[in-house]
């Protein structure tokens, strides 16, 4: 139909003659770029812009349903889920989306990283970056907060709390972030202003200034051990490669950027399909203290120091460790700005990458199973193991009973069931004589309350009877060695030889 | 011929002007644009008067402002020797907060008329901490803060003992005074429990036992 081809050319003449964006925009795409930069490392910037692209389409289908009202948010969800017609898979591929796009941009900042490609002159590029790795993270957490759950009302609850220790200006801060004397509904508004316009304006507005230097800079050529970067030599050696070795960035390398993009696409979308949608948990109702809050999976790492910091250490760790976090990253690119790009030549930056990305992957494989967090039901839900009662005497298995009844089991485990904030009992006695059992749970000590006030002579004689019975595999049983070189005349009385 | 070109040659006249003539009006116009510029700046910071105040308004009010006493039950409600989760309504909502403006706390009647009302939420991260009857303490699900019946900090990352409401028994009602969510900045840093009943031993037992005990949290005593 050489009519309609005609037509359609006219059409965008006609466009075009107004407009005039056609022709440089084909020229941006064709613009040619060393023949070395079309790799598969490469490809992880443009996969962060796409899902970008998607989490904006689908956070604007979410909100011609989404209620931003403290009192109907969470069930606005829930008519989401189960009453609008594949509203459930929307906020799915919301919600992994998000999780992917933390993921794809970590990545792209460590591959950045690696490749030395935030050297000269890409170092506003690199910074710029970072900016838009913590507006990525803001909109995680402040997606969190929309899907008003229980979850999300006690992650506000910690982010007040996190706040309020700000030296000075914490009570001024925290009514800021609350927008009112409690977490209630001008929380909740504010952090939709937040996630719906302030942030992805920004973020929006950033990405172009990102792309515009990439293209205005040009890609980060392949780096080679030796091939060092100079402020004086480094464009004209990079003009010469593109000269040499140049091809149209459209269509010879932005393939596999297309094809990256889109096996990402299908990953968020096959997770939605099989996982689902995060949430809803729990309603936001406080008075429904049987909960245990915790946060999306991109901040578990965060929740997981906050467990292990000592309580002198934990203010001014949390604010002093992300200025310098951040402003080392901010500063990277200015101090290290020129010298070797191939990282067999940075052994410190690869080093670094490796403890950074170990630590934060431990912090976070622990927020998944909080061991610092007692189990809450655990004495009543996990009982003893009837190993643990065989050849015991009344007042041993009596001990056994106190063993649940004071919740011990909240942080201790035996037989594998039960909290792990305490040390599993399992084999107690042979760390620990019964006079030192004793001590510990009257007095506590380490991290473990005093239960002097919580049991009465004959529950602790019972408990320590019980527990000095727990030896493992019959271990041989703690000995007290002082005791022993007292008494050395006599033989040694212990009351667990009947075991 | 375009209409903008026309226009431009009619205009020949103007172009003849002398150069001194043209800079002076070059430089008036470069000046009204200063001008314009300053206008604007004004307008602008007129303008912001209002917004930093709309947006500063939340915080620029006095912390104690929210706060009102609210009965929270009758004193029967409240056995001697117990400790109970009690729900009120805070003071300072919208009518859409929904659930979120119920909030919960837990009254310990000590004997006759002493009590004590602690926050439900954790001093460490604000977390709600459970009462455990059976071993006296309350527990936090979040990082494990522990605390001991009179509100003192037992273990775990809390820094100082629960937050505890400012009550008082008025004829057969406890009273509170409440309305604003409790945190580190409105409540003083490291502060002693309102009321001390068996704390100050406990707080002394534990600075005593704390002291020569730099260990990990899983280590034995």
């Amino acid at each position: 139909m050489p009519g309609l081809k005609q037509r359609g050319l006219e059409l965008y003449g006609w466009f075009e003659q107004r407009l005039g964006l056609g022709t440089p925009i084909i020229e941006m795409a064709e613009h040619e770029v060393p023949e070395n930069t079309s790799s598969w490392w490469y490809v992880f910037g443009s996969a962060a812009t796409v899902l970008l692209v998607l989490q904006v389409m689908t956070g604007v289908l979410l909100a011609l349903v989404y209620e931003t009202s403290a009192s109907h948010a969470w069930n606005s969800l829930q008519f989401l889920d189960h009453s609008v017609k594949l509203g459930w898979f929307l906020r799915a591929v919301h919600g992994w989306g998000s999780d992917f796009m933390i993921a794809v941009v970590l990545v792209h900042m460590a591959q950045v990283f690696l490749f030395g490609a935030y050297k000269f002159p890409r170092e506003l590029t690199w910074i710029i970056g970072v900016g838009l790795l913590l507006l990525t993270l803001g909109m995680a957490f402040t997606g969190q907060v929309l899907r008003f759950d229980q979850d999300a009302y006690w992650g506000l609850g910690i982010g007040a709390s996190i706040v309020s220790r700000v030296p000075i200006i914490g009570g001024w801060l925290v009514d800021m972030m609350l927008g009112g004397p409690i977490i209630a509904g001008p929380t909740l508004t504010r952090f939709f202003a937040l996630h719906v316009f302030v942030i992805p304006g920004t973020l929006l507005a950033m990405v172009g200034l990102h792309v515009w230097m990439v293209l205005r800079l040009g890609i980060n050529d392949w780096p080679m051990p030796g091939r060092v970067v100079r402020k004086s030599t480094y464009v004209r050696e990079y003009d010469e490669l593109t000269k040499k070795t140049g091809i149209p960035f459209v269509p010879d390398a932005a393939w596999k950027d297309a094809i990256f993009a889109a096996a990402i696409m299908l990953s968020v979308i096959a997770c939605a399909l099989i996982f689902g949608p995060f949430g809803p948990t729990g309603q936001p109702d406080p008075t429904i203290i049987q909960t245990a809050p915790k946060p999306d999976f991109a901040f578990l790492w965060i929740y997981a120091v906050l467990a292990y910091l000592p309580p002198s250490l934990e203010t001014p760790v949390l604010f002093i460790a992300p200025v310098l976090g951040i402003g080392a990253m901010l500063l990277l690119p200015l101090i290290g700005g020129e010298g070797e790009k191939h990282w067999s030549r940075r052994p410190v930056a690869v080093l670094m990458l490796a403890v950074i990305a170990v630590t934060l992957g431990v912090f976070t494989r622990l927020g998944t199973y909080t061991p610092w967090s007692p189990i809450m039901e655990a004495w009543t839900s996990d009982p003893i193991p009837v190993a643990y009662l065989h050849n015991r005497t009344p007042l041993e298995r009596q001990g056994a009973i106190v063993l649940q009844n004071k919740q011990c089991r909240n942080c201790h485990s035996v037989g594998g069931a039960g909290g792990l904030r305490g040390p599993a009992l399992d084999a107690i006695a042979s760390r620990m004589t019964e006079d030192q059992i004793i001590r510990q749970v009257l007095q506590g000590g380490g991290n473990m309350p005093a239960y002097g006030n919580a049991l009465n002579p004959s529950e602790t004689t019972a408990l320590v009877r019980f527990l000095a019975t727990l030896r493992g595999n019959d271990l041989s049983p703690a000995i007290d060695a002082s005791r022993h070189l007292a008494d050395s005349s006599e033989t040694p009385a212990t009351p667990l030889t009947e075991h | 011929m375009d209409p903008m070109e026309q226009n431009s040659q009619g205009e020949q006249p103007v172009r003849a002007e002398p150069d001194s003539v043209r800079s002076a009006k070059h430089s008036r116009r470069a000046f009204l644009f200063k001008l314009s510029l300053a206008v604007n700046g004004a307008v602008g910071a007129v303008l912001a008067v209002p917004i930093i105040g709309y947006l500063l308004g939340p915080a620029m009010k006095k912390g104690s402002s929210y706060n009102s006493w609210i009965s929270l039950g009758s004193l029967s409600d409240f056995p001697e020797g117990e400790t109970r989760l009690v729900n009120y309504r805070n003071p300072v909502t919208t009518s859409w907060d929904g659930q979120t403006g119920d909030i919960p706390c837990w009254v310990r009647r000590v004997s006759g008329t002493t009590f004590q009302v602690f926050a439900i939420n954790c001093a460490h991260l604000g977390c709600p901490v459970r009462w455990f009857a059976q071993s006296k303490l309350f527990l936090c699900p979040c990082h494990g803060g522990a605390y001991y019946a009179d509100g003192a900090r037992a273990s775990g990352p809390p820094e100082r003992g629960l937050f505890e409401y400012e009550h008082k028994v008025s004829g057969d009602t406890l009273m509170i005074s409440a309305g604003k969510m409790p945190t580190l900045a409105n409540q003083a840093r490291v502060d002693t429990p309102l009321t001390q009943i068996d704390g100050t031993d406990a707080t002394k037992r534990l600075m005593a036992l704390e002291r020569p005990e730099p260990r990990c949290g899983s280590c034995q005593g």
